[in-house]
């Protein structure tokens, strides 16, 4: 090839340009990550009672699996037949996305989207599960 | 290889460009379909198939062009056949992406359609379906591009494509059986509970596959500096009619059941379609059409001296293709829904939007069918064959 | 060393292959360790819950006298499960519905002579949940299926739109959402004028049908349209003898829609009682 020297520079120049601009697009603003709002009406009532805030498995837990987890919830709902949640501490839950879930977390842009919204994922679960109305915290 | 689909003539590329004009406009038609839903289509409660499902079901019987050809050859050693079989597989190759693109124009949830690999369904004929069209087309693709490119080379095909050959046969005959058992299983709708449904399919097949790939390789001999030649061409019109034939005849027999044991569900359907059925009759004027067409196919290609003639030969295969279209393309899927499942008649007839996406995926088809045929016609210009 | 365009292709793939699997069987192995818990999670049935091994329904519409008496029951059913009105015949998703005797039963064919009182009586047409259905036996990812209490399931999140079910269902139960059932018609009313929130929506490009209230059965409550019936629909436990939709059965003459198609629909219509 002709040139080939010069025509390998032009290549990768024009590769770190295209493909870093990401990068030194961003450079000096800070990409915050999301922080979600535990203070819904049901959740401030529930540490009210208990002392504490809980959700049907633990944070860590949740965070990492609660898609799996509703899949599953899922398959035995409309599967199976079968209802009832009983999770890790012995407790027992109606297993719904709406009902128990959302009941919790009603503020859906505080919480569900904002992580949703910063890994850019868009689960297709509120297409048919109604979003219960936000309520002022 | 494929480069040689890159080079052409201007009329070359004045054909590719306009298909890609036909192409943006059914995107954009379909992205609409996307968004708004399949209620864009004229579709219903009661009519819940219609022109996409009706294309599909078509197109499975174009796709055995390249069986037609392949058993005289492969396995009957009609070395006539030999420069042209290539036609025939790369028409299937176009006729199966075709088939699997309006099935996923037609599907209401398309981006699902993995649940169907995931969730397997033996019990399911659709799930075969799936299988047998998705093999057929691998199979026709590696088979085709390994025979033209040992051509090309002036060498025998490697030998492991010889049993592929082989199991394209019965897997070409799968795929109508298994696309008629669509309709065949389905306890509700006489006017598809035929045992024969099969049988019909596969003649149909058999006359339109061959049909259109008469056509095609007229157009072949026309257009490019590779002429197919005139006796393939006359073996291929004497299949065609006697597949054709085969083909009436057992409509004549769907008639005859239907009518003599005077059942109203198996009457119904026919006598929507050929008559009107309490008032409704949307589809009478096609689906005589259709038979008048297939009449006038079968006149012209039973005479010897007609059929020979290579002008009345197109005449009778178009003829024979559109009266073929619109039986197996529209009237079988409607018909088996009108009337309804309480005797009741919803009629359809596609949309502009419908329409305007059908014809995009036929023009998908086509440029496929243009690259592929082109790749080919090269080869075989250059010389590029081998016994 | 040199390798040629063939050995380079066969080395991208293989190394493809390896890392994408080490990867997964790397994470599987590390997993994630959950601090010992007091019990391991798992899923059981409500102890309020209705259950049955096959529900059906015994329907006498002799005890429907006025068209509100249908409408009641056609209504408590569209009202809790968010069922769209597209306002026209074309898009329509109705999961229970009334209409004629000649409709209801079309393979008895026309016929002048029959009873005069059975022929002009309007029926309810709601989902047959057959013993074997077609609908199941066609689903190619079995978002349709058979639940082990009999019934006819539709799983939305599974459902790719083929419409499959619906050529094979003789009866004409379900429906396709045509359009998205979540929008509004031209003069910005939604399709559903309310939405019950405890309910979830279907979503556009799936199938719908009645789900014979599992949600309600699940948690010890009876099918919407049998509550509202005030005893025209019985609903229960087809293989149970002492059951009061069989002791219904037995008491009066009933007939299936195309029971000769062999689906077994677990739909029971009365049409006359025993001397």
């Amino acid at each position: 090839m002709k040139n080939a020297g010069k025509v390998v520079i032009g290549v990768v120049i024009g590769f770190v340009i295209f493909f870093g601009f990401p990068f030194y697009y961003n450079i000096g603003k800070a990409n915050v990550a999301p922080k979600l709002k535990y203070d819904t009406p049901a959740i401030l009532q529930y540490e009210k009672e208990y002392g504490k805030k809980e959700c049907v498995e633990s944070k860590a837990f949740m965070s990492a699996e609660h898609m799996q987890l509703l899949n599953q919830w899922r398959d035995a709902v409309v599967r199976t037949g079968d209802r009832i949640y009983v999770n890790s501490r012995g407790e027992s839950f109606h297993m719904s996305l709406q009902n128990t879930c959302l009941n919790c977390h009603s503020n859906k842009k505080e919480f569900c989207d904002k992580c949703h919204n910063y890994l850019a994922v868009n689960p297709y679960c509120f297409s048919c599960h109604i979003v219960p109305k936000e309520k002022q915290s | 290889m494929l480069e040689k689909a890159l080079i052409g003539s201007k009329r070359y590329w004045l054909w590719i460009g306009a298909l890609l004009v036909v192409i943006g406009i059914a995107f954009i038609q379909y992205l609409h379909q996307f968004s708004y839903g399949l209620g864009i289509t004229g579709l219903s409660r009661d009519v819940s198939w219609g022109l996409y499902i009706g294309q599909f079901t078509f197109l499975v019987g174009v796709a055995a062009s390249a069986v037609m050809l392949v058993i005289p050859y492969y396995l009957h050693d009609f070395k006539k056949f030999g420069k042209i079989v290539i036609l025939g597989e790369f028409l299937a190759v176009s006729a199966v992406t075709m088939c699997v693109l309006f099935i996923f124009v037609d599907m209401g949830q398309p981006m699902r359609i993995m649940n169907v690999v995931l969730h397997p369904t033996p019990n399911s004929i659709m799930f075969w379906d799936f299988i047998v069209l998705t093999g057929y087309l691998v199979l026709n693709i590696v088979i085709g591009w390994t025979t033209l490119g040992a051509d090309r080379k002036g060498v025998h095909p490697p030998q492991w494509v010889k049993p592929l050959i082989y199991l394209s046969v019965p897997w070409a005959v799968s795929i109508h059986t298994v696309t008629a058992f669509l309709y065949a299983g389905i306890p509700g709708r006489h006017f598809w509970l035929t045992a024969i449904m099969a049988a019909r399919f596969l003649a149909s097949a058999f006359a339109g596959g061959p049909a259109l790939l008469i056509i095609l390789a007229l157009l072949v001999r026309k257009l490019t500096k590779f002429d197919p030649g005139a006796e393939p061409i006359q073996a291929l019109g004497k299949i065609v009619t006697y597949a054709m034939f085969a083909n009436v005849f057992f409509l004549g027999l769907e008639f005859f059941t239907a009518f003599y044991s005077n059942i109203p569900g198996h009457m119904a359907p026919i006598e929507y379609l050929y008559t009107g059925f309490e008032g409704h009759g949307k589809l009478v004027s096609i689906m005589w059409t259709s038979s008048i067409l297939a009449v006038l196919s079968l006149t012209l290609l039973v005479f010897p001296a007609l059929r020979r003639n290579e002008n009345i030969l197109a005449v009778a295969c178009v003829s024979m293709f559109v009266s073929l279209w619109i039986d197996k393309g529209f009237g079988l899927i409607v018909g088996g829904f009108v009337p309804n499942m309480f005797e009741g008649v919803t009629e359809y007839w596609p949309t502009t939007p419908e329409t305007i996406i059908t014809i995009g995926v036929w023009a998908i088809g086509f440029l496929v069918l243009t690259v592929l045929y082109k790749v080919a016609v090269a080869v075989r210009e250059e010389g590029g064959y081998h016994d | 060393m040199s390798i040629n365009r063939r050995q380079f292709l066969r080395l991208a793939g293989v190394s493809t292959v390896l890392g994408v699997g080490g990867a997964s069987v790397l994470s599987a192995l590390t997993g994630k360790g959950e601090a010992v818990s007091q019990t391991t999670p798992h899923f059981t049935t409500d102890p309020k819950a209705i259950t049955g091994k096959r529900w059906g329904f015994a329907i006498d519409v002799r005890k429907l006298k006025t068209d509100e008496e249908y409408q009641k029951c056609i209504k408590a059913c569209n009202d809790i499960h968010n069922i769209p009105e597209f306002g026209n015949p074309k898009d329509e998703v109705k999961w229970i519905w009334k209409d004629t005797y000649e409709h209801t039963f079309p393979t008895v064919t026309e016929d002048k002579i029959m009873n005069k009182e059975l022929k002009e009586k309007p029926f309810i047409l709601l989902c047959n949940h057959c013993a074997q259905p077609a609908c199941v036996r066609v689903c190619p990812t079995q978002a349709t299926y058979k639940r082990k209490d009999g019934i006819v399931m539709q799983d939305m999140h599974r459902c790719i739109g083929c419409r499959f079910c619906m050529a094979a269902c003789p009866f004409g139960a379900r429906s396709f959402n045509y359009r998205d059932p979540r929008g509004k018609d031209a003069n910005g009313m939604p399709f559903i004028k309310k939405e019950n929130k405890e309910y979830p929506t279907r979503t556009i490009g799936v199938v719908e049908k009645c789900t014979l209230c599992y949600e309600r059965l699940a948690v010890g409550l009876l099918p919407a349209c049998a509550e509202a019936s005030n005893g025209a629909i019985v609903f229960g436990d087809l293989e149970d003898p002492n059951s009061e939709v069989r002791k219904v059965i037995d008491a009066n003459y009933t007939i299936r829609r195309k029971p000769e198609l062999g689906t077994q629909p677990s739909i029971y219509y009365v049409i006359g009682g025993r001397e």
